[in-house]
């Protein structure tokens, strides 16, 4: 790697902008959380399990889970029309795949889980901060969980990786461009969700998974601690 | 699943009875509004941002800036455009799908208190006469519903106008450069409008009502008034009211509306 690649906003290449989290942000919900990169804010929260309605959808023999994101209007610069995009609607998908397998949805037959992650501010890698929140919004709920997942996007600017990709890097142009890999991982290194788009080569994809892991290491900690206060609070 | 469910009718007789003697479940009384706290310029990429709360109440209000070109009937002003989204994320009774009556109204009633009011002057958002104006967007989220979210709503709004910079546009290009800001707010006629919502549950008037007193109330009138001058009005529900009881909301909503507007301008400086 080289030594002089300078970040846009100062960063080393393997450090993570400054995280938040904070555990119990929706009162009505079972369980919510918000969690941040930098300037990425998401919250989300979870209903259920509750019964499957209708009737014709439960499943007897395991839980279903249900995730729904999307982004507010002024999240962003130019304003998104309010309502379900094609690109919300397969992120919705890919943070079930990403959340579905620590959750022990077999205890939950004929029930439905619901997952709500919204972005109230962006500024790149909002589905990673989606599904941090997410899992956090689900331990909250007391939903049954083997483990946790902790999601990162790594990038490739140029020849040089980074990791926690932010917008100025996502438009990154120069030489190669950007290559962007947002990736979610158990805290025992499992992988639940990995994205690519760009060029990479088999060598550099290897390293960026392992920059990830580091990575993810790091945002586990600070999802433990946000559940941790939150036990606090209310013992 | 008993979240869901709506205020049992034990509940509502044991609120009713309350209310007739004054009282409410959270130690108000019947003309009190909740704390309210008001945060203005929650967001870097909305133009002006708000964030509301009233007890438990959350929204989330922000303001975006485009150019378009101006409707025909009114070739040298700005327009203005409300939508609220009811997210699930706030309330186990919001679906996500296409927009419901409880939010297209709640929409249209914070855009009239705002248009009627003439808070916004609208022709000074006029950049090339019958071909290009400013179209001001208000987007209001919620983000946890236990009750009265239409007055947090309106005062979101009021407080993310006010805390609006006009992006820089570029004339060559024709292009908004939204990195950029003109530095000048959004132009606000020094009258505020502040929405207040009166709901009538048996036979008493309630203002600011939480979830569990929407839930039995019977029918419910909202005013956008500022100054005691009313600029926008809506009663919903079926049942109906006694001159008596709609003067009544008239006087109380009179006294609250000065408080409101009181905070909103305390907490915006």
């Amino acid at each position: 790697m080289t030594k002089e690649f300078k970040r846009p906003d100062g960063r080393k290449v393997d450090e993570l902008r400054k995280m938040s989290a904070k555990v119990g942000v929706v009162p009505n919900a079972d369980g919510s959380a918000m969690f941040s990169f930098g300037d990425t804010i998401a919250i989300a929260a979870v209903y259920g399990p509750k019964k499957m309605h209708p009737q014709h959808k439960q499943n007897p023999e395991k839980g279903t889970l249900r995730c729904n994101y999307n982004m507010i209007s002024f999240s962003v610069n130019d304003r998104i029309r309010p309502g379900m995009s094609r690109r919300s609607m397969e992120i919705s998908e890919i943070s079930k795949w990403a959340l579905e397998p620590v959750l022990m949805i077999d205890n939950y037959p004929n029930m439905v889980v619901d997952v709500h992650i919204n972005i109230l501010q962006a500024n790149a890698s909002t589905r990673c901060a989606g599904i941090n929140a997410a899992c956090l919004a689900l331990a909250h709920a007391g939903i049954s969980m083997k483990n946790m997942v902790s999601s990162v996007s790594i990038g490739k600017l140029d020849k040089q990786l980074v990791v926690d990709v932010d917008k100025k890097e996502e438009d990154w142009e120069e030489g190669e461009g950007a290559t962007d890999i947002p990736i979610t991982m158990t805290s025992d290194d499992k992988i639940t969700h990995l994205q690519l788009d760009g060029k990479i080569t088999n060598k550099q994809l290897k390293d960026a998974i392992e920059l990830a892991r580091k990575a993810c290491k790091e945002i586990y900690e600070v999802q433990k601690k946000a559940l941790k206060e939150s036990l606090g609070e209310e013992k | 699943m008993d979240k869901v469910q709506k205020t049992s009718n034990m509940t509502g007789e044991r609120i009713k009875e309350y209310l007739s003697n004054g009282k409410r479940f959270d130690g108000r009384n019947l003309e009190q509004f909740r704390e309210l706290i008001i945060e203005p310029g929650i967001s870097k990429n909305a133009e002006g941002s708000a964030r509301v709360k009233l007890g438990k109440t959350e929204v989330l209000v922000g303001v975006k800036m485009n150019t378009s070109e101006p409707y025909p009937d009114s070739p040298n002003k700005g327009n203005l455009m409300v939508t609220t989204e009811l997210l699930p994320l706030s309330s186990p009774r919001f679906e996500a799908g296409p927009p419901k009556i409880e939010s297209i109204e709640l929409g249209r009633l914070i855009d009239r208190a705002i248009r009627e009011s003439k808070l916004i002057e609208l022709d000074k958002l006029c950049i090339k006469e019958g071909e290009k104006v400013w179209t001001v967007f208000i987007d209001i989220y919620s983000i946890n519903d236990d009750g009265n979210l239409l007055d947090a709503a309106g005062i979101g709004a009021i407080a993310a106008l006010k805390n609006a910079k006009i992006p820089k546009y570029d004339e060559k290009n024709e292009t908004v450069l939204y990195e950029e800001s003109s530095g000048k707010n959004i132009p606000l006629s020094k009258d505020i409008p502040v929405s207040i919502t009166a709901h009538k549950i048996g036979e008493n008037i309630i203002i600011d009502s939480t979830r569990e007193e929407e839930d039995i109330s019977e029918t419910r009138v909202t005013i956008g008034s500022s100054n005691g001058i009313v600029s926008s009005m809506q009663k919903g529900n079926s049942k109906e009211l006694s001159i008596k009881e709609m003067e009544h909301i008239l006087d109380l909503v009179e006294k609250v509306e000065k408080e409101i507007s009181l905070k909103i301008n305390k907490s915006i400086k």
